[in-house]
């Protein structure tokens, strides 16, 4: 509590944790590249640094606000070391920005538009590094590190893996892997996060455009694609729509026009997801088997738990994921020759996550010899695709999804945030559809924006400790509990990244908690005006088993080998 | 040899007292790292066979163990005339000793306890026999290297026979933990790290803390291009340390303490080691030392070679197995520091002058050095001047003193023109 004078200017401020908040509360927006609020302060990039009235100059993301202080933040001085800040990282930089993966949606480059640098006087004595491609979903190009540490302490803190860290010392200071490993042999689980709080290109996506251009423009291939629920919420305000807006329809009218010959909902085969879990889970409720059950939607947190808690790879549940049990079904669909009419099926997935493109490799992710989803692209990629295409998607016409897989319930949506599958699946497990049960699921603890959720629901007089998770490090903590006999769940959701798959490692970047606020708002709204709620009631489920999934359940919908 | 309490540990020190004062001879061989670098050990060496080989000579240090006799000690100051030799009781101070010297030594001195003259420290037709006649020891207050030089670095009985662990003593039994924070307080030591911050307001902060698991870290990752100050004291005095760490432990209630060494200090690192496995084996550290109920665990741990890691969170974070990177501050290392936990973090030069304060008090140490900052400070002098060594000089010496009266003055010339605070008083 106090008061600082800022700029000449009097700011109040309460229990900021340090000078910067206080200065963009005040709106004023300092620059920084390595200071994000959800991971530990580092004050190494010192282009927060202020001045206070005794000449003092500091990093204000790291000074605790006083009663009285007084700061500038737009002296000669800081002007010019903030400006010199720039161009000494440009100076070690690779800046090819023309050719670059981030241009344009680079921090780096948008400071040194804003400092108005227009020659570096230094020479890039940096030796040029390889890339390492070797993972399926992301890219390391170490030429573009700017040492800023966002991605060790985001895969460290965030995630709990710390797949990534520094070496060598002084100008020889590099981020990799530990002893430079390619990242596909460590511990990485592809969440994509370290790409996310990245500032430069030095982390991004593996993309797959090219494969899905290529397809779409060959004849003889019929493209399906399905969007899962977080997608939809993720692309509007690249288009200056407003942020978490549901633009499904303008996506399907999109991907149409692109030339996509079938547009489905990943919402459905959330529904089918919820079928076979809760069947899952009451077996192994009834069994006493196997619990707590683990969900296994996730292919990061499933990585996880074969990398880090092995002794409970059995606690994950069989079923395939969302996006596995679709690209298998709709393989599975157009199967026959007749349906085929000569034509190849390629399945392109559009997800908000990066460790999709490495499910998709899973042995267990075949059927009939043959890879159920052929592409994944992150929402990333889509809005890259929609750029290039040149069509105004704002003005798009709204379509609906086509059948027979367009039909999905509200579960199924909110599948993107955490606690969606677990919300869905109580719904499922109810009975009664009326409004006021309903309410009472969504109210029971599913919701929220914490990192671990605990709560008991009654299911015909048995209790259920269910615990709901986002972020991977706080998954860590759950599976200790759990390790230790300290904490007894039947039920654990989890999602590798915060917040669920709406804040997933292929969206786009847009930093600040708001964005995370809306697109939530964006998937219960959708859930809301959605005429089906349970999954159980879709008829188009209903349909699916009693035709192309009948005796086919195990092998189209659950893994048989475990990874 | 288990000292069982504050007694036995009288006892031994005066049986430790009468074994040196019996010795006819001791040859005591500088082995700082300037004279090893100049040959001290090749004379050591010599000196140990010619010992060795004499029999009456063994049965005149009428000691089974010739080690005894010829001692290698820690630096005894005066690097630029190595390989230094002090032979006691005589007191002679022979400069650069060369292997070929030794058998004069050995027949003249050790035998008849005649002096070789030529081997005296000579300036403008001057000499000078004794080691605090020469201007560049006699010029010094000695607290911190008191020791350095004038016993086996690596005996406990010879450090006890010097004095040693009756500060410890004396904070165990006749003072509580506040009250030995105080004394260090009031004597108003400040860090020797070169920040300068007071010692005893940092005990007082880790004291005041909630957590009750603390630390106690010494700095021994001395980083400064040619300063070996530090490293003289562990290697020429480890057992002071090792008592002033165990002081603080006491009067913060900390029962561990990690030395944090740096690589290139291998010599240091031994001496500890030994030191501290002498101290476990009497009792002095470990589990209830000397039947006090206290209880204090030493560890090492040697740096990389890395220069940012002399900086205290970079040093904690390097300790745990991390990276040695500084982290942003606050928490401070006395309220979140090794482990996350409260911890002591000071300097080599910091804890060896805890047992003097604790022993001759406060207002002794105040009665040397400047009022704003008391006691002395150890200087390490290299470069283009007469006399390069290690010297220790109170609080308040001028850079002039230190340069022309102990340095001996600047080869070839005068000051730099850019010096223009030789007058001003040195300080932390």
């Amino acid at each position: 509590m106090g008061t600082m004078t800022i700029d000449g200017r009097k700011v109040e401020f309460t229990n900021e944790k340090n000078v910067l908040s206080v200065i963009r509360k005040a709106g004023i927006n300092l620059p920084t590249l390595c200071y994000h609020s959800e991971v530990s302060t580092f004050g190494a990039c010192r282009l927060c640094t202020v001045e206070d009235d005794r000449g003092r100059t500091f990093a204000s993301c790291s000074e605790e606000p006083r009663d009285g202080m007084v700061i500038y933040t737009n002296t000669g001085r800081i002007k010019k070391y903030r400006r010199l800040i720039v161009e000494l990282l440009l100076a070690a930089h690779c800046r090819d920005c023309t050719t670059c993966v981030k241009n344009g949606e680079c921090v780096l480059q948008g400071l040194a538009a804003r400092m108005n640098i227009s020659t570096v006087r230094f020479e890039n004595t940096r030796e040029l590094r390889p890339l390492d491609t070797s993972s399926p979903a992301l890219v390391r190009d170490p030429n573009k590190c700017i040492l800023c540490g966002d991605c060790v302490r985001a895969c460290e803190e965030i995630q709990g893996v710390g797949a990534l860290g520094f070496a060598f010392r002084g100008t020889d200071a590099m981020v990799m892997p530990a002893f430079n490993k390619p990242i596909a042999e460590t511990d990485c689980v592809n969440c994509g996060q370290c790409r996310v709080y990245c500032p430069t290109g030095a982390i991004s996506i593996k993309t797959n455009m090219d494969e899905v251009w290529d397809a779409l423009a060959d004849p003889d291939t019929r493209v399906v694609a399905q969007v899962a629920p977080a997608v939809r919420v993720a692309v509007g305000d690249a288009f200056g729509l407003p942020a978490g807006r549901s633009v499904m329809g303008k996506i399907v009218t999109m991907l149409h026009r692109l030339g996509f010959d079938e547009v489905y909902d990943t919402t459905f085969s959330a529904d089918l997801t919820i079928m076979e879990e809760t069947k899952e889970f009451l077996e192994r409720v009834g069994q006493g088997k196997n619990l707590p059950l683990l969900t296994s939607c996730c292919p990061a947190w499933v990585k996880f738990v074969h990398d880090q808690y092995p002794e409970f790879i059995p606690n994950i549940s069989t079923c395939r994921s969302p996006q596995e049990m679709f690209s298998a079904v709709i393989k599975e669909h157009f199967k026959g020759y007749e349906k085929n009419q000569g034509k190849k099926t390629v399945v392109v997935s559009i997800m908000p996550c990066t460790a999709k493109k490495m499910e998709i490799l899973r042995p267990d992710s075949v059927n009939n010899g043959e890879r159920n989803t052929d592409v994944v692209l992150t929402t990333t990629e889509l809005i890259r695709m929609i750029r290039t295409s040149g069509i105004d998607f704002a003005e798009l016409p709204p379509e609906s999804s086509d059948m027979p897989f367009g039909l999905g319930s509200g579960g199924g949506v909110i599948f993107g945030v955490t606690g969606g599958v677990t919300e869905a699946v109580l719904r499922r497990l109810v009975d009664k559809h009326d409004k006021e049960s309903l309410d009472a699921i969504a109210q029971c603890g599913v919701r929220g924006e914490e990192g671990i959720k605990e709560f008991t629901v009654d299911y015909k007089g048995i209790p259920i400790n269910v615990c709901v998770v986002s972020g991977l490090a706080n998954a860590r903590t759950v599976m200790e509990r759990v390790k230790n006999g300290e904490a007894n769940y039947q039920i654990i959701e989890v999602m590798a990244c915060r917040q669920g798959c709406i804040m997933g490692g292929g969206q786009p970047v847009k930093p600040g908690a708001r964005t995370k606020e809306e697109r939530t708002r964006g998937l219960y709204n959708a859930d809301s005006v959605m005429v089906i709620k349970k999954a159980d009631e879709n008829p188009t489920i209903a349909a699916l088993y009693e035709g192309l999934l009948k005796g086919k359940e195990h092998e189209l919908l659950h893994n048989t080998i475990p990874w | 040899m288990k000292i069982e309490n504050r007694d036995a540990l009288a006892n031994v020190c005066q049986k430790a007292q009468e074994d040196i004062s019996s010795y006819k001879c001791r040859i005591l061989v500088c082995a700082g790292t300037g004279c090893i670098a100049s040959g001290s050990q090749k004379i050591y060496d010599k000196m140990q066979e010619l010992c060795h080989d004499m029999e009456e000579v063994s049965v005149e240090f009428q000691k089974e163990v010739p080690h005894l006799g010829v001692v290698k000690t820690g630096c005894q100051g005066i690097c630029e005339l190595g390989p230094l030799m002090r032979i006691e009781p005589a007191h002679y101070q022979y400069v650069k000793v060369q292997p070929e010297d030794c058998v004069e030594i050995f027949e003249k001195t050790v035998l008849k306890g005649e002096p070789v003259e030529r081997l005296f420290y000579h300036r403008d037709e001057e000499v000078f026999e004794k080691p605090e006649e020469i201007p560049f020891i006699a010029g010094q207050t000695r607290i911190v290297l008191e020791n350095c030089g004038k016993i086996d670095a690596e005996s406990l009985e010879e450090y006890i026979a010097a004095g040693g662990f009756s500060a410890l003593t004396k904070a165990l039994f006749d003072m509580t933990p506040d009250e030995v924070t105080e004394e260090v307080d009031k004597s108003g030591l400040r860090g020797r790290g070169g920040g300068g911050f007071p010692a005893g307001r940092k005990w007082k902060q880790v004291s005041r803390q909630a957590e009750k698991v603390r630390y106690v870290v010494c700095n021994g990752d001395e980083g400064d291009p040619g300063a070996f100050m530090d490293g003289s004291v562990m290697e020429g005095d480890p057992y002071k340390l090792l008592e002033g760490m165990v002081i603080a432990g006491y009067a913060v209630a900390s029962h561990e303490g990690y030395i944090y060494v740096r690589a290139e200090y291998p010599l240091s690192v031994a001496r500890l080691k030994h030191a501290i496995g002498e101290m476990e084996k009497a009792g002095l550290l470990g589990d209830n030392i000397l039947g006090s109920g206290f209880s204090f665990h030493m560890h090492i741990n040697r740096g990389a070679g890395a220069f940012v890691c002399g900086e205290g969170s970079a040093l904690t974070a390097s300790i745990e197995g991390n990276r040695g990177m500084p982290r942003v501050k606050p928490p401070r290392t006395v309220e979140k520091g090794l482990w996350e936990k409260p911890t002591v973090l000071n300097n080599v030069e910091t804890f060896a002058n805890v047992p003097g304060i604790i022993m001759k008090g406060a207002d002794w140490f105040r009665t040397i050095g400047t009022e704003g900052s008391p006691g002395t400070k150890t200087f390490s002098i290299t470069g283009v001047i007469q006399n390069t060594g290690l010297i220790e000089v109170p609080m308040g010496t001028t850079l002039r003193e230190i340069i022309y009266d102990i340095g001996g003055g600047i080869k070839g010339g005068g000051l730099s023109r850019r010096c223009r605070s030789a007058d001003r008083p040195a300080d932390v």
